[in-house]
């Protein structure tokens, strides 16, 4: 039992990590109905900044500041050489836009910044709290921990700031209605520089988090594997939903990691672990089924 | 008359001469070069094929090409992509018919998409540490060479270490093997599963699905498993991501073993001081103590003609892996030239030939300033692998230090299985294996 707990808890903190790279899909999808392929990249872009403001003698905090005006640059140019030119027009045709801009970062970033792996310390060691593994023989990580702290200050603040805030609430608008947004007089250039930009902060946290425990390199775009079913699950406008979606996403392909080959085996033989890669999505579809929007996903409702 | 045509008979004579000289030096051995530097593995190309051209670029400026011979190339960018690998093996492979040296992908998904294609249009496959390893078998796969070592003899060779540690004995211990969930990764699982048997330990196999980015749960299996060793099947991100899974569980680096696609900078370096007593297979040394290593770097980088950007990567584990893989290449070019003419431009045909008569003895290596830098080499028809031998090597914290001889992996116990699959993929695709006793 002490076993399955351990897997559970590891599984829940796992979770929390894909729902950093989940948030940034919920950001830029609440606010102008955009999925953005893009996010991904941007993981890998955000992170390369860090380390190669660093490599250029930058101090940690420094380099974060500067990975930071990177992305809002980004976020800026993005708005104003991509989509400013998409406005209104279908949601594939702007999908298709973010494809390209995936492709354009990752060959873009490395050639700027080099490609090779890095590490990036932060501060944080990645091993087991003892107090915790002496008293209940448990594995459970100082990182983690940490990153579920983070997470759940993003989630307050970003939360906070969508429901309270002007600008929260106009790019609600924009994300419902582009041209009803502009006809009341929102600037949605505005408003999609920005979310590209506070999308691009997020994708900063995620990087340095996903950077810090995995090394920095191309691979960081692969999170966004990880970050799909918990949207499908958590709903993709929904900021509580990406954490929800994420926690039960990591505990659920932890569990079934450690407990369905094994019954597989003894059925009819062979090897059948590695399943983390594939389970995450047939939980998702099978969520879908249920509830096509998501657990926290906005109803959608058309009038004939 | 004569004494106006005298001079005139001499120039023309000359002439001719130093024509013909010329027509000899612009001979040129052309290799198709399919690699990759871009993409989610080009780290790892832009060092290995950064060294695998300079070294083509030392033979060049330093004995001005084989027997005057110049090694000519051209890239093509797979980013590692089967189908872009194809793509890039047909548009080299008309510049490769004159003379070709052997096409080395660095990935095994493309020499698995290769290895017929390369067969019929006589091209040498080489795969050193990585493809096809039933290939071994000469008689049934003529064109393809997984050269020096395969992943089964170095599975072996890895048991043969950790048994060494334990005093020979291994009965009743437990390993744990740790593999990427693809072709690269599974194969090796026969040959443990027969050295579990012969040595009588026991071995838990654990798949990781692509890419390997989180490893949670397989970690926790391995603390529940409580193994004496870990043998590890990594590539890319899945190394850092297990180095640093291990140190999260508790479990010594000290007792993981990974294989030689696990084993270079790349792997450690971003891993910080998690990666401080991991240990890995490699079937060549780092350092810039290997002789012609050091003077690639004086003679090309001196000459401003070095292929890498980033100069510190020279005596890297993955630089050094390319140097020895042109070796081997230039070896066989010169071997050939050795049956089929001095000075000329060998063929895939002639090319292949040499590859399967490769003699590189401790002299020869020393001859070539690469001593210790990969272990003896001698090929033959029925064994295109000419080795077997790996060292283990330890990460220090900042550099990798070897801890082993040069290991030979259990060769009456792998080779046999290599000879069935062969058999196999001859009777499946209807081909009559060469009789190698007459090939000598």
């Amino acid at each position: 039992m002490n076993f399955f707990f351990e897997v559970l808890i590891g599984g829940l903190l796992s979770g929390v990590m894909y729902a950093l790279v989940a948030l940034g899909f919920v950001l830029i999808f609440k606010a102008s109905g955009v999925f953005n392929f893009a996010q991904g990249a941007m993981v890998y872009l955000a992170a390369l900044s860090v380390v190669g403001c660093m490599e250029h003698g930058a101090p940690l905090w420094l380099a974060i500041i500067l990975a930071f005006i990177i992305m809002t640059l980004f976020g800026i140019a993005t708005e104003k050489f991509v989509l400013r030119k998409l406005v209104n027009q279908p949601p594939i045709t702007l999908f298709m836009a973010t494809i390209g801009l995936a492709f354009f970062i990752e060959g873009l970033a490395p050639m700027v910044f080099g490609s090779e792996p890095r590490a990036l310390e932060i501060g944080i060691v990645d091993e087991p709290i003892e107090a915790i593994l002496e008293s209940a023989n448990m594995v459970i990580s100082k990182f983690d921990l940490v990153a579920s702290g983070v997470a759940a200050v993003l989630v307050t603040v970003l939360a906070l700031f969508f429901q309270y805030t002007r600008v929260g609430r106009a790019l609600r608008a924009v994300a419902d209605d582009h041209q009803a947004a502009l006809s009341i007089g929102i600037p949605l250039q505005h408003i999609w520089a920005i979310v590209w930009g506070v999308a691009g902060f997020v994708a900063l946290v995620a990087g340095m988090m996903w950077g810090a425990r995995n090394g920095v390199q191309f691979a960081l775009t692969f999170t966004a594997l990880k970050a799909l079913p918990v949207l499908i699950l958590g709903g993709f406008t929904s900021v509580p939903g990406a954490i929800v979606g994420g926690l039960i996403i990591g505990a659920s392909e932890k569990l079934a990691e450690i407990y369905i080959p094994p019954v597989m085996q003894s059925a009819f033989g062979g090897n059948f672990g590695g399943i983390e890669g594939w389970f995450p999505y047939v939980l998702a579809l099978l969520f879908l089924l249920v509830r096509p929007e998501g657990l926290f996903g906005e109803k959608h409702i058309d009038r004939v | 008359m004569t004494k106006i045509f005298k001079p005139a008979f001499a120039a023309a004579a000359v002439s001719l001469a130093l024509f013909a000289q010329g027509a000899t030096a612009a001979e040129e051995q052309f290799f198709p070069i399919i690699g990759y530097r871009v993409g989610p593995y080009g780290a790892n190309g832009q060092s290995l094929f950064g060294g695998f051209i300079d070294y083509l670029s030392y033979v060049n400026l330093k004995e001005g090409g084989v027997n005057g011979v110049k090694m000519t190339w051209e890239e093509c960018e797979t980013e590692y992509n089967n189908a872009k690998g194809v793509e890039c093996y047909e548009r080299l492979k008309g510049k490769a018919k004159a003379s070709a040296g052997p096409i080395h992908p660095l990935s095994t998904g493309i020499s698995y998409a290769l290895i017929e294609k390369a067969s019929a249009d006589k091209i040498p496959l080489a795969m050193v540490g990585y493809g096809r390893t039933d290939a071994v078998d000469g008689s049934v796969f003529p064109y393809a060479f997984p050269l020096v070592t395969t992943y089964q003899m170095q599975a072996s060779a890895i048991v043969k270490f950790i048994k060494d540690k334990e005093k020979g004995n291994l009965a009743g211990k437990k390993v744990v093997f740790l593999y990427h969930d693809s072709a690269y990764g599974k194969e090796p699982i026969l040959a443990l599963e027969a050295e579990s048997r012969l040595n009588k330990f026991d071995l838990v196999q654990i798949p990781v699905a692509h890419p390997g980015n989180e490893q949670g749960a397989q970690w926790l299996k391995i603390r529940q498993e409580k193994p004496d060793y870990v043998i590890f099947w990594g590539w890319g991100v899945m190394n850092q991501t297990a180095i640093k899974a291990a140190q999260k569980v508790g479990f010594p680096r000290d007792k993981m073993i990974g294989s030689w696609w696990a084993g270079s900078e790349e792997d450690t370096v971003s891993a910080g001081d998690a990666a401080k007593g991991y240990m890995s297979a490699t079937f060549n040394v780092s350092g810039k103590a290997v002789p012609v290593v050091a003077d690639i770097e004086k003679v090309v980088y001196g000459a401003g003609k070095g292929n890498l950007q980033d100069a510190s990567k020279i005596g890297t584990i993955l630089y050094n892996r390319g140097i020895s893989m042109a070796i081997l290449s230039v070896e066989a070019i010169r071997k050939a030239q050795e049956k089929y003419g001095k000075g000329k431009a060998m063929t895939g045909e002639q090319v292949r030939w040499g590859m399967e008569n490769l003699n590189i003895t401790e002299a020869r290596l020393k001859q070539l300033g690469a001593t210790n830098l990969l272990p003896e080499v001698k090929t033959t028809c029925d064994n295109h692998e000419g080795s077997g031998k790996v060292k283990i090597q330890q990460w220090d914290g900042s550099k990798w230090v070897a801890v082993s001889e040069w290991l030979e992996g259990n060769k009456g116990l792998i080779h046999p299985l290599f000879q069935a699959s062969a058999k196999q993929y001859a009777k499946e695709k209807g081909i009559t294996p060469r009789d190698c006793a007459k090939e000598k």
